[in-house]
């Protein structure tokens, strides 16, 4: 945690607004004034905003196909493995590999797999659960889940200083402004 | 996107996703209230109670199953499968709508399905549930049910994967699990949303922790969004392999009337039809009662109907099939078995069967039929009460006469299989009604992107 | 593992002393009405609780003073299985020689066989009984004896009876326990008293004796007392066969047929084919025996005049069904067509006749007549005069002395004992065995007459109807308990050796009748072997040990006697002699005896009871048959509740038709409808002893009338034609090629027949094979299988029981029946063809398949049904979990389903009597047919100890050892020579649904009937 040291008093500054637009608006206008650390917060979700900031592909796929892949050799590899392997048996004299009866398992485990991994995976990767998050100290900002939009850049972007963003804020015609402390 | 939606919707001139005037806050407030403003109602309570004694039923029917043994049913030899093989495949089947319509309507981008994905895929977990017992208590000895799943053990045996009972465990474990995945993910950002809208500090407390502390970040929505879509696009085959694989349980047999290759896709239609059925019978008094009509409007309950007309005809088709193949076929098995269902013992089945599935429905050809909730209810509950029959029919009359008529037999269902099968619909009904009063029945992220306020204009 | 099995054998074999002080005080107990009960009492004792503690240290340890009753009955039943376990207990002290060459001391484990015979219907049937650990455990035939191998259903439940825990356990007094001993003393009085006028007060009412001990005792007796009489009675009394021989002889003579030499067989409703008929054994191996087609033109025909349809008759070539009273006519025609006497049958009946006759005439020397128990003496001396007219005395009929040892007119004698005991001239009347109270004649009225006795002591094994109107009850021993000795049909005496000491301290008649002169101290062994130790010739130990060992006295057998008919007898006969009792506009109403539990003896026999009756496949119940016809007439449908009246006498019972019975005529079987039976037998059915008086004894004029309807059979299979479907519009069963049947005829001509026109996959046809072509899987150690030779199978159902007993198949009872649950592994399914009126019957007894491409196993989740190397198709009972799939996916339905708890897991004798070479299922598990893996592995065992392999025929099943016909053969098809491989290269021999490619190992020989082809178009259309 190398920032630590340098951490400034607060996380960083807090911008409403009303609209999805004027949202995007402010993310591109941050975005070409050079911050990086920053964050779009909305009631739904929003591709331009994410965009705006900078945020193109997710690892969520991959991660997916992985689960999938994982799950389907896995699933396909233990049939033939107990049917073949472990304990052969000689069943209505089918073959002891028969593998078109192996595929729905197989399909099956590929799906589970898939979407397990799929979903601890997006709440990983969106360092969910957390209960405690900054933000959350404004006190207007717990309209996100209703009807507001924010933009928050913060205190870590090496361009970020008090005044200056705020000043930069507010040219962006926002509802408010607010400090997010720690 | 929804633009082009509106503009569609006005060359079509059908009715709106979503009523006039609303707005982000007002579509928020109308769904949250329902659980979070809304006193308790005699209504609910009503229904609850018939819910609740039901279920009261069914704990009843399976202490005595579990006691005496599935002796008390009215199974035999050799109708070794009676009404529990029956309810389950009825169960399966209803659950299909939720899947379909939160998962393949979300592929094809048909947002009118944002106001009905999430009650349909509660009643997706919950159809679920009910069919997943029956499998359980219809086994001689179901406190070695565990035996199924593939487990590492002192005897070193293990499931015998050629059958398709195994195939069944698997699938149907899977789509519990997904669709519980799905409606879990689904549910988080709305939960935030409960959790800002609760004044009882324990509501909140417990919606805070359900929301997992979502705070609608950009990143995260696109991640969120990207697994959306992929879990959508994983459901969508997993819910046509779910009844495949239930259908495989007669079509891989030798028994007349189940060995066949239209099962299938027969079933999977069949499975959908139901389920719409179910969600019409859920979504009509539940929008009257909680005035949700902006939400639910008569825009989906007449998409409903269409797609009920569709897949009722690839059903029919189905029937017909069955008996062209069965004639066809030049198997004196198959014609003996077809000539049983028409002439045989359960024949006043098989013709119910043929009006309330086939002939019936058609009335949802006539638009004004469609635009009456009171139409739609009644036809819906005609198509269940036939789907259950189809099952009856493939699986009864099938097994009471097969190959060797020194065996031939009757099935007669006991007190006990109807108690049973009563105790399901409670227990359904029953988390229907909880539901309701926990959790927002409507995706309201996915509402708020019906609006036209939603748009970023550039 | 040795000093394993030395500590289990120490913990079941407690030392004798202490076992025979508990088996003491537990048949004293015993002599309690209410036999859990005196197990409690039992359970007091010092001895028991030492052996419980001895035998379960832990249990006793924590058994609490007082335990509840069902743990104390938990402890108890076990500790008790085991004391059975421990051979030094179940074993009769005296010496009894197993089957054995040597006799050797009982290895736990190793069964051991003993011949002996089971008295019935005044006969002797010669059986072997499999003794595990000194418990009797399963009765099978006796493969050596000359009257006859195989088994019937009888001898095959009799194993159960002697476990029935109905059975009565102890002597009463007015219902009141006493003991042996107060008995003897209570009747020496009375005797005293006899004595003085030389026993005109005594009688003794025994049923139908052949034993040589008995009798010689009787008469000892009857020394005693010159006035006493001694009456005869059995409810099925042959009296008929007896008044035919003296009619024709003036004497009385037993028959004997010799059927492997017949030609032409014209039965006059003798259903010789049929459990209980004497000398069925016999005659279903040497019937068979001639009824191979490969035998082409030596095959033997047979025609049947038949009221009451039998398998017998559905063996038949022609059949010609009639009222019993009617069969007379068609008799005096053919006989007047052999030159005998005179008469004319019907018209509708004349070109039978005139075929019939014709061909008897072109079989002179090789054929044979044979008339029925329940026929007029008239036929039965008609028939002994076409025999004599057709030259076949000596040839395939021989007359023999008679078997019984008192021949007499049966009902008079009981007459003239009613008359007696009415005019109070009785003052001590003893009943051996029997039930006369509720199987006398009606008109009788046996049981008012007997109330008139001073002092009635009844013995019998059962507490019966009787046993009410008696002072004193004895309970009997058990013939599998007793000594004692019996004369099979052809006159050779077998002797009775007991499997194990009376369980409940029961008296044998021997002993019950020696203490009538006195001596009630000597033991039946002591009786028996005195008696035969004047009778054996040469050295009389070596000669006992070997008639023991045999189950036989070698050389009794009776030699044929030249008899003479008396010239012209058939005129004096009344023409018709019976018409008047039948005729319209009444129904003739016709008695038989039950095909299961013959005259109610059996009501109490759970096997029996739920046997599907040959023919209406009916159990639990008895019907009231008529024809489809009839019914149409009376305007009466299958279940509906009928009343029969015969004048006055009335009885309400169901009705079911009938395919194949005469019109106008309704059958009724006796031995239901029993008041005191057993918890099985009481209640069941109606009584049809209460229409039959000693005037009518077989057929009597009535009506019937509807007084209800739904009477609710159970009936596993009903009756299905192969030629019919139910259904409008549906095609019938021939495309499903169940039953292959050909005329000799068309046989000759092509002997392919069974498998034209049908598409069988061709085994090298497969999907699955290696990858040099070779199918997957070889089965090189053995190959079981098993061939089922329809023509010769006569569906008498023998095969069921024996099934039902080797492998501790539970009952399921009525109701359960009618759900269509009934759990026998081994069915003979009856099919019809050709019309309700007189249908040809085919019989297909179906174990399991043993599909090789078994359909079960495929679709079981767990693996609870597999293949083994040998190609059986095993279940595993307890990897079962009970999801039935197995069952749907089985096309021939032979498996069978635990719904419920259907096993008695708590009572004692049934622990005692079940095999413990076959696991017990319980609730929820699946069973089938496993061919009888316990025996094979037992012949694998013994092969491979000596280091050979199994040979042929050392591995045989409990259906086939028991089938009368032999018509059931397993073996191992590897061995080319073995006999089964040889029936499977045979051109009749098919699979049942092969068409479906499961491959069965179980096969059957298609059907080939001989019809007189002067007959057949007529018959056919």
């Amino acid at each position: 945690m190398s920032h630590a040291v340098t951490a400034p008093s607060i996380f960083g500054l807090m911008a409403e607004f009303e609209t999805p637009t004027d949202l995007v608006r402010a993310c591109k206008a941050a975005y070409a004034e050079g911050y990086r650390d920053m964050d779009a917060y909305s009631p739904f979700p929003i591709e331009a905003a994410s965009e705006a900031i900078g945020f193109h592909k997710s690892a969520v796929p991959l991660i997916t196909l992985i689960g999938g892949i994982l799950g389907g050799t896995s699933g396909f590899a233990l049939q033939y493995w107990i049917n073949v392997i472990a304990y052969p048996l000689n069943i209505g004299g089918k073959p002891y590999n028969s593998w078109p009866a192996f595929i729905v398992p197989t399909f099956e485990m590929t799906i589970l797999f898939a979407g397990l991994v799929g979903m601890f995976g997006m709440f990983a990767l969106n360092g969910l659960p957390r209960p405690y998050h900054p933000v959350f100290h404004v006190e207007q900002f717990s309209k996100v889940t209703r009807d507001r939009f924010f933009l928050c850049v913060e205190a870590t972007d090496p361009k970020f200083d008090l005044t200056g963003t705020q000043q930069f804020m507010e040219r962006l015609k926002p509802l408010s402004i607010a400090e997010v402390p720690h | 996107m929804a633009g082009v939606d509106e503009k569609n919707l006005a060359l079509l001139d059908e009715p709106p996703v979503i009523g006039p005037g609303q707005t982000f806050d007002s579509v928020t407030d109308t769904i949250t209230d329902v659980v979070l403003k809304r006193p308790i109602g005699l209504g609910w309570l009503a229904g609850l109670a018939v819910g609740m004694s039901l279920l009261g039923l069914l704990g009843v029917a399976v202490t005595y199953l579990f006691l005496r043994g599935v002796g008390i049913w009215g199974i035999e030899i050799p109708v070794g499968w009676g009404f529990a093989i029956i309810n389950f495949v009825w169960w399966i089947g209803i659950g299909h709508a939720g899947t379909l319509i939160s998962a393949i309507l979300l592929l094809f981008k048909q947002t009118w399905r944002n106001s009905i994905n999430r009650f349909a895929e509660a009643m997706t977990l919950f159809a679920v549930a009910c069919a997943g017992m029956f499998p359980l208590l219809h086994m001689g000895r179901p406190w070695l049910g565990y035996w199924m799943f593939p487990y590492p053990n002192s005897m070193g045996v293990w499931p015998q994967f050629r059958s398709p009972l195994v195939w069944d465990v698997f699938a149907v474990s899977t789509y519990a699990t997904i669709s519980a995945v799905f409606w879990f993910v689904g549910l988080v950002p709305d939960f935030a949303t409960m959790r800002e809208g609760a004044t009882n500090p324990f509501a909140r407390k417990v919606y805070g922790m359900l929301s997992l502390g979502w705070r609608g970040s950009a990143r995260h929505w696109t991640r969120y969004e990207a697994l959306y879509i992929l879990l959508a696009g994983i459901s969508t085959p997993l819910v046509l392999s779910v009844h495949t694989v239930v259908s495989f349980d007669f079509a891989i047999a030798i028994v007349p009337g189940w060995h066949t290759t239209i099962f299938p896709p027969y079933f999977v239609a069949g499975a959908i039809y139901s389920g719409f059925a179910m969600v019409l019978v859920l979504a009509i008094p539940i929008r009257k009662y909680y005035g949700l009509e902006d939400m639910i409007t008569m825009r989906h309950l007449q998409n409903s109907a269409k797609i009920m007309l569709a897949t009722g005809l690839i059903v029919g088709y189905g029937y017909f099939f069955e008996a062209f193949i069965g004639l066809y076929s030049g198997s004196t098995y198959e014609r003996f078995m077809l000539h049983n269902r028409w002439f045989g013992p359960y024949a006043a089945f098989y013709w119910a069967l043929i009006l309330l599935n086939l002939l019936v429905p058609q009335v949802l050809w006539w638009p004004k039929v469609r635009s009456s909730t009171s139409w739609l209810f009644g036809i819906s509950l005609v198509v269940l009460v036939g789907m259950w029959l189809e099952r009856f029919i493939i699986i009864v009359t099938s097994l009471s006469r097969d190959f060797l008529p020194s065996s031939w037999g009757h099935y007669v269902p006991t007190r006990w299989d109807w108690a049973t099968y009563a105790g399901t619909i409670g227990l359904f009904t029953a988390a229907i009604f909880i539901f309701i009063r926990i959790v927002p029945a409507i995706s309201i992220f996915e509402m708020r992107m019906l609006l036209p306020q939603s748009e970023v204009k550039e | 593992m040795d000093n394993k099995s030395q500590g289990k054998s120490e913990a079941v074999c407690p030392s004798k002393l202490e076992l025979a002080e508990v088996r003491d005080k537990l048949a004293r107990a015993k002599s309690g009405p209410q036999y859990w009960r005196s197990l409690e009492e039992l359970a007091q004792t010092e001895g028991f609780f030492e052996m419980v503690h001895r035998e379960f240290p832990r249990q006793a340890s924590v058994w609490p003073e007082g335990a509840s009753r069902r743990d104390f009955m938990k402890l108890m039943t076990a500790s008790m299985a085991l004391a059975g376990l421990s051979a030094c207990v179940k074993q009769p002290v005296e010496p009894i020689v197993p089957y054995v060459r040597q006799p050797e001391p009982i290895v736990l484990g190793i069964p051991l066989y003993f011949a002996s015979a089971m008295p019935f219907g005044g006969y002797a049937t010669p059986v072997l009984v499999e003794s595990h650990e000194g418990r009797p455990t399963k009765v099978e035939g006796n493969p050596d004896h000359p009257a006859g191998v195989g088994s019937d259903v009888f001898a095959q439940a009799s194993i159960l009876d002697m476990y029935d825990p109905d059975r009565s356990q102890a002597v009463t007094y007015t219902g009141f326990i006493r003991s042996w001993s107060d008995f003897a003393t209570a009747v020496k009085g009375p005797l005293n008293s006899q004595t003085a006028v030389q026993g005109a007060g005594l009688r003794i009412l025994t049923r139908t004796v052949s034993s040589p001990t008995l009798a010689a005792q009787l008469n000892a007796v009857l020394a005693v007392y010159p006035q006493a009489k001694w009456v005869q009675y059995d409810p099925l009394s042959r009296d008929n066969v007896r008044a035919g021989a003296q009619l024709a002889f003036g004497q009385y003579v037993e028959t004997r047929y010799a059927l492997d030499k017949a030609d032409t067989i014209l039965s006059l409703d003798g259903d010789f084919l049929s459990s209980g008929y004497p000398g069925f054994l016999l005659y279903a191996r040497q019937f068979a025996s001639r009824r191979s087609p490969e035998l082409k033109e030596k095959m033997s025909r047979f025609y049947m005049v038949e009221s009451t349809p039998t398998n017998t008759g559905g063996k038949a070539d022609h059949r010609l069904p009639v009222r019993a009273s009617e069969v007379e006519q068609v008799a005096r025609a053919v006989a007047a067509g052999l030159g005998v006497g005179g008469g004319s049958a019907k018209p509708e009946q004349q070109k039978f006749v005139a075929a019939l006759v014709k061909d008897l005439q072109a079989h002179k020397g090789a054929a044979v007549v044979i008339a029925g128990d329940n026929q007029p003496p008239a036929v039965h001396a008609l028939a002994h005069a076409m025999n004599q007219a057709l030259g076949v005395v000596g040839a395939t009929v021989f007359y023999t002395d008679p078997v019984e040892a008192k021949p007499q007119d049966q009902t008079a004698a009981l007459k003239e004992l009613v008359d007696d005991m009415n005019a109070g001239k009785v003052d001590l009347l003893l009943i051996v065995g029997g039930n006369p109270v509720y199987d006398a004649p009606a008109d009788l009225k046996f049981g008012d007459a007997m109330g008139k006795v001073q002092l009635r002591v009844q013995h019998s094994v059962f507490q019966n109807e009787t046993t009410d109107f008696a002072h004193w009850h004895i309970n009997a021993t058990h013939y599998l308990e007793q000594w004692g000795d019996a004369r099979t049909i052809d006159g050779t005496a077998a002797l009775i050796q007991p499997l194990i000491a009376p369980l409940y301290d029961g008296k044998s008649e021997y002993e019950f009748i020696e203490a009538l002169t006195g001596s009630s101290a000597s033991t039946s062994y002591e009786i028996v072997r005195t008696y035969w130790q004047g009778k054996m010739t040469g050295d009389f130990e070596p000669a006992w040990r070997r008639a023991l060992h045999d189950g036989f006295v070698a050389g009794t057998a009776y030699p044929a006697k030249a008899v003479t008919a008396k010239s012209g007898f058939i005129p004096t006969l009344s023409p018709a002699s019976a018409g008047d009792k039948g005729g319209a506009p009444n129904l003739e109403v016709m008695f038989r005896r039950d095909p299961t539990i013959y005259d109610g003896t059996f009501s109490n026999n759970a096997w029996l009871q739920e046997t599907a009756k040959p023919m209406t496949s009916i159990c639990w119940d008895n019907a009231v048959q008529m024809s489809v016809k009839t019914a149409e007439k009376l305007g009466l449908k299958t279940e509906d509740v009928v009343e029969i009246d015969v004048n006055g006498r009335k009885v309400k019972g169901g009705l079911w038709r009938t395919p194949g019975h005469p019109d106008d005529a309704v059958t009724v079987f006796l031995g239901y409808g029993r008041t005191k039976s057993g918890r099985v037998g009481t209640d069941v059915g109606f009584n049809a002893y209460a229409l039959r008086t000693s005037d009518a004894f077989y057929f009597a004029g009535g009506k019937v009338s509807k007084v209800g309807d739904g009477y609710g059979f159970a009936n596993p299979q009903g009756w299905q034609f192969i030629d019919q479907s139910g259904i409008p519009g549906a095609e019938d069963m021939s495309d499903r090629h169940i039953v292959r049947k050909a005329t000799l005829e068309d046989f000759i001509k092509n002997p392919d027949f069974a498998h034209e026109g049908i598409e069988a996959p061709a085994p090298e046809f497969s999907l699955y094979t290696t990858a040099s072509g070779e199918p997957l899987f070889q089965y090189t150690a053995a190959k079981w299988g098993m061939a089922i030779d329809m023509n010769s199978c006569i569906g008498c159902k023998t095969c069921v029981v024996a099934c039902q007993a080797e492998n501790n198949i539970p009952v399921v009872g009525k109701e359960q029946v009618m759900r269509g649950r009934h759990m026998n592994w081994l069915r003979v399914d009856t099919y019809y063809e050709g019309g309700a009126e007189n249908p040809t019957a085919y019989y297909q007894p179906i174990p399991c398949q043993q599909c090789e491409n078994a359909p079960c196993e495929v679709v079981c989740p767990v693996g609870a049904t597999v293949h083994s190397t040998e190609g059986l198709n095993d279940m595993v009972y307890n990897r079962c979990v009970g999801t039935r799939y197995c069952s749907n996916n089985c096309p021939y339905k032979v498996r069978r389903f635990n719904f419920l708890l259907w096993q008695d897991w708590d009572t004692l004798q049934y622990k005692m009597m079940r095999n413990p070479e076959v696991s017990v299922r319980s609730r929820g598990v699946m069973e089938k047919c496993t061919y009888c893996v316990q025996r094979i592995t037992h012949g694998r065992i013994t092969a491979e100890k000596d280091n050979r392999k199994v040979q042929d025929g050392e591995v045989i099943t409990a259906c086939q050892q028991a089938c009368p016909a032999g018509a059931i053969t397993f073996g191992d098809l590897n061995d080319p020579n073995s006999k089964v491989s040889k029936l499977r290269a045979d051109s009749r021999n098919y699979g049942l649904l092969e068409d479906l490619n499961t491959r069965p190992r179980t096969t059957y020989m298609a059907v080939v009937l001989n019809p007189n082809p002067e007959l057949e178009q007529s018959e056919r259309s």
